[in-house]
């Protein structure tokens, strides 16, 4: 292990564990307003007009009319209203906001308000969506050709749902508008895209706009896309404030009901197998968008871009499609479009190896790729695919080939076991060319005359533990103690753009530029002196440029790897299905510390592990989200996987601090796959959507007694 | 006797003078500040919210004023003045249990709630007494270590 490795008590440990931290909930409330958003109960129609009950003093409303620049959220194309305007698009579509200094009266007349609608017929389905956001194409090779020779073409669907990000601390922030410059502060991941946001909406230069990063609750790309709505609805009360600040921190049922979550999905893969090997996929990926593109477009492409998975596909055809329905919009959560594609090729890669025979762990490794490979989009693997060492960990750790062949001899009983694996990779950082392109990253060290270092960078800790890894690097450059380098949380009126906290890119970019900033700074150090140095991003060398109208080039620099193996348990009698342990092995680089990133892993693993098993969340037949609480959808406690191990594997990235590459989202993407092989195992069917319910084992076990007592009673 | 509901609140004697039927939850927050009780969800399900009402762990949103009369409330800014708390916070220290750290408070106390029955708990106790309180970034093994260490290293002092 790298000395840097080693870990530290963590930078923000003390304040979060005596309960003195403030999170924008924590604020004393004095003087403040209090506000409440009046939502669509329709999931498509035309707003007529809205009627106000009498407001008290000191009471008021803000709506379309009031937002002083262009009534649009800026995200990536900006067709998300601040307010709803003409019409609305989904249940919970905000039309107008009530505020005033007492939270229970706002809500009170909140709920008398009366909006008047012309409902409209809803797209529900996205079968039938005739609204496409984006559709992407893409490929290599002679697919057509390569399944005329196949000697067996398999052709699959899976579907996957809704997935809530369920941060602990909901959506929350405070606007303030004084002497015509508005400072929003509060739960965020992206301090940078909310104030792009607020400037566009409220018709502000950018100094005249300030965006303050408050202590996290959690984010997991939940706190990505969603604040910058919120910041300006927000806002545009705090202009008509009169100076006081304006706060709305969401009950947990508004933020499940009405923020972005996990795209549903439909992927249809069609495979042609030749002499036992795979030699052609055409994929079909539909990604459920809701009402507004939002993030939808940079989603989609990670998910089609990952499709063929961690195998060596020559002939490929991949199609993309993310459609609009009048549902609340999705966006980003950990994984960022690629957990719904992963599930759909390692299950894919199980079922044909089931078929033929063939051991499905035998099977995929047949099919890795391998350095200097071709990546789905004609990029290349530029380093070490570590995948058949950490099979080999993995092996070590769970007992994964025997479990996996006794659970293969026929089960009686009522309880069935089964043991399941899953391979995957995650794109290290943003997709193609955003880093070069749009974010051009910038960081500065500030060294104060005492020789105390600050790091001014825009990254936001939410829990990750990026305020201590930066601060590690830094530190390890600079020969300094820890607590004589500080990362305070960002404040845009003294940070630079350094990007967003997404992408698993922070501690890879942003941490890299630190480092080198350090390595400056200490070529440069005057004692006692104020000093300050600058580091932008610059695109590695090695890079095949990425063209998003082709897709063709490098998508990544380089990729995290996993490999997991799942042991799972169903109770035949009443469905009720159980991890008995989890077993994974990443590649994330050199860990920066050896804690942190263990906990990332775990955590972001039990998450995947929830979205295949349990978490459950749909939109009844008029469009509303059914799932809204904690009762309804039912995310992982302490007693749900009693066994979680993680070996951490190191494949050095060169270009990375100390070798370190993305961490954050990898270990959620393809755990869902392992779970479902083990459960398939268990039941002895082909499962093809998560999540699966104790309700669904039943399903499927029922249809298998019937299809032995058909066979039976053919024989 | 005050016109009020008296209870003692971190050691304290106080008299809430409104209503009984107001949610402990808020009055701890709003009355009192003591904003180191999280609300999570409002509804029982979180734990995030979590005190200790005459040594037992109960969710505060859940509580009414009413039911605090002659009761003794700790919660994390009371708990962390004592012993107990400087040895769970050093061992949630030493394996970086803290993420996002909305849980915590409310984690520390279930983690004392775990220790105060029985000093020296199994790892299924303790995933047990933990399983009220919701964390959603570290997949709970941290905690149930953090636990653990507590235990060998607070020999005594539970």
């Amino acid at each position: 292990m790298r000395e840097i490795s080693q870990s530290v008590v963590k930078k923000d440990h003390g304040p979060k564990v005596d309960g003195s931290a403030l999170y924008v909930g924590d604020y004393p409330t004095q003087g403040m307003l209090f506000g409440k958003l009046v939502r669509s109960p329709h999931a498509r129609a035309q707003v007529l007009g809205y009627t106000l009950p009498n407001l008290p003093e000191g009471y008021f409303a803000v709506s379309a009319k009031d937002v002083p620049g262009v009534n649009q959220v800026h995200i990536v194309k900006d067709d998300s209203p601040v307010f709803a305007d003409t019409t609305v698009e989904y249940i919970g579509d905000p039309v107008l906001m009530v505020v005033g200094p007492e939270e229970r009266e706002v809500n009170r007349l909140a709920a008398e308000t009366v909006v008047e609608y012309a409902p409209m017929t809803p797209e529900l389905d996205i079968l039938k969506a005739d609204t496409v956001f984006f559709d992407y194409r893409f490929g290599s090779g002679e697919v057509e050709q390569a399944f005329e020779q196949a000697d067996r073409v398999y052709e699959e669907a899976f579907e996957t749902g809704y997935q809530e990000q369920a941060y602990l601390e909901t959506q929350g922030l405070i606007a303030e508008f004084v002497d015509g410059k508005i400072t929003v502060r509060g739960s965020m991941q992206c301090p940078y895209y909310i104030h792009g946001a607020l400037a566009k909406a409220l018709n502000l230069p950018p100094d005249r706009v300030r965006v303050v990063q408050d202590v996290t609750g959690g984010g997991f790309g939940g706190k990505e896309d969603y604040p910058s709505i919120l910041a300006c609805q927000v806002a545009v009360a705090a202009v008509k404030a009169g100076g006081k600040p304006v706060r709305v921190v969401y009950g947990r049922r508004e933020d499940m009901e009405f923020t972005s979550k996990r795209h549903p999905s439909l992927c249809t893969y069609k495979v042609a197998v030749k002499d036992g090997r795979v030699t052609a996929m055409d994929i079909d990926v539909l990604f459920n968008a809701g009402a507004f593109t939002t993030l939808s477009a940079v989603v989609l492409q990670r998910g089609i871009i990952a499709a063929p998975g961690a195998y060596r596909v020559e002939n490929l055809r991949v199609r993309g499609r993310a459609v609009k329905t009048n549902t609340v919009p999705t966006g980003a959560f950990r994984g960022f479009g690629a957990p719904q594609t992963f599930f759909a090729v390692e299950m894919m890669m199980d079922h044909i190896a089931r078929d033929r025979g063939e051991d499905p762990l035998a099977f995929k490794m047949r099919h890795l790729v391998r350095q200097g490979d071709a990546t789905s989009t004609q990029g290349r693997y530029h380093f070490p695919v570590p995948l058949p060492e950490m099979v080999a960990e993995v092996e070590a750790m769970s007992g994964y080939s025997a479990k996996h062949n006794a659970y293969e001899q026929p089960q009686t009983g009522r309880f069935r076991k089964g043991m399941g694996v899953s391979l995957w990779f995650h794109g290290a950082g943003f997709t193609g060319s955003g880093e070069r392109d749009l974010i051009k990253a910038t960081v500065r060290l500030h060294k104060e005359p005492n020789g105390r270092v600050e790091i001014l960078a825009s990254q936001t800790d939410m829990g990750q533990g990026i305020k201590t890894t930066l601060c590690k690097i830094v530190a390890n450059e600079l020969n300094l103690p820890l607590d004589q380098v500080a990362y305070e949380n960002p404040d845009t009126d003294r940070v630079p753009d350094s990007g967003p906290t997404v992408a698993s890119r922070s501690l890879m970019t942003v941490g890299e530029l630190l480092r080198r900033a350090a390595i400056t700074l200490r070529g440069q150090w005057l004692p006692g002196v104020d000093q300050v140095v600058e580091e932008h991003f610059k695109e590695p060398d090695f890079v095949i440029p990425f063209y998003l109208e082709t897709f063709q080039g490098d998508a990544y620099p380089t990729y995290a790897w996993a490999v997991c193996a799942v042991e799972a348990q169903v109770d035949t009698l009443t469905g009720v299905n159980e991890v008995l342990g989890a077993w994974a092995s990443f590649d994330v680089g050199t860990p920066m510390d050896h804690n942190i990133v263990v906990g990332q892993m775990e955590g972001g693993l039990l998450q995947g592990l929830g979205y295949a098993s349990m978490e459950q969340m749909a939109a009844d037949n008029r469009g509303r989200i059914r799932n809204n609480s904690f009762t309804d959808y039912i995310i992982p406690t302490s007693m749900d996987v009693p066994v979680m191990q993680v070996n951490l594997h190191v494949q050095e990235y060169p270009l990375g601090p100390y070798g370190a590459k993305g961490a954050g989202e990898l270990p959620l993407v393809g755990a869902a796959s392992a779970y479902m092989a083990a459960m398939e195992q268990a039941i002895g069917e082909n499962i093809r959507h998560i999540p699966f319910t104790a309700e669904d084992a039943l399903d499927a076990l029922s249809a298998r007694q019937k299809e032995a007592q058909a066979h039976d009673e053919r024989n | 006797m005050t016109n009020g509901i008296e209870f003692t609140l971190n050691g304290t004697a106080v008299v809430f003078e409104g209503s009984a039927t107001a949610r402990l939850l808020d009055v701890l927050r709003d009355t009192y500040g003591l904003t180191g009780v999280k609300c999570g969800c409002k509804e029982g399900e979180c734990g995030a919210c979590s005190i200790l009402l005459d040594g037992r762990l109960v969710n505060s949103c859940m509580v009414a004023m009413g039911r605090v009369a002659g009761c003794d409330v700790v919660t994390i800014e009371g708990y962390a003045k004592t012993e107990r708390f400087k040895t769970l916070d050093a061992a949630y220290a030493a394996v970086s249990a803290a993420q996002c750290g909305f849980c915590i408070p409310g984690m520390v106390l279930a983690s004392e709630c775990i220790l105060a029955k029985n000093p020296n708990p199994t790892e299924e106790e303790i995933r047990d007494g933990i399983s009220g309180n919701l964390c959603r970034c570290t997949g709970y093994n941290a905690i149930v270590k953090a636990i653990q260490i507590a235990a060998k290293e607070g020999a005594g002092l539970w």
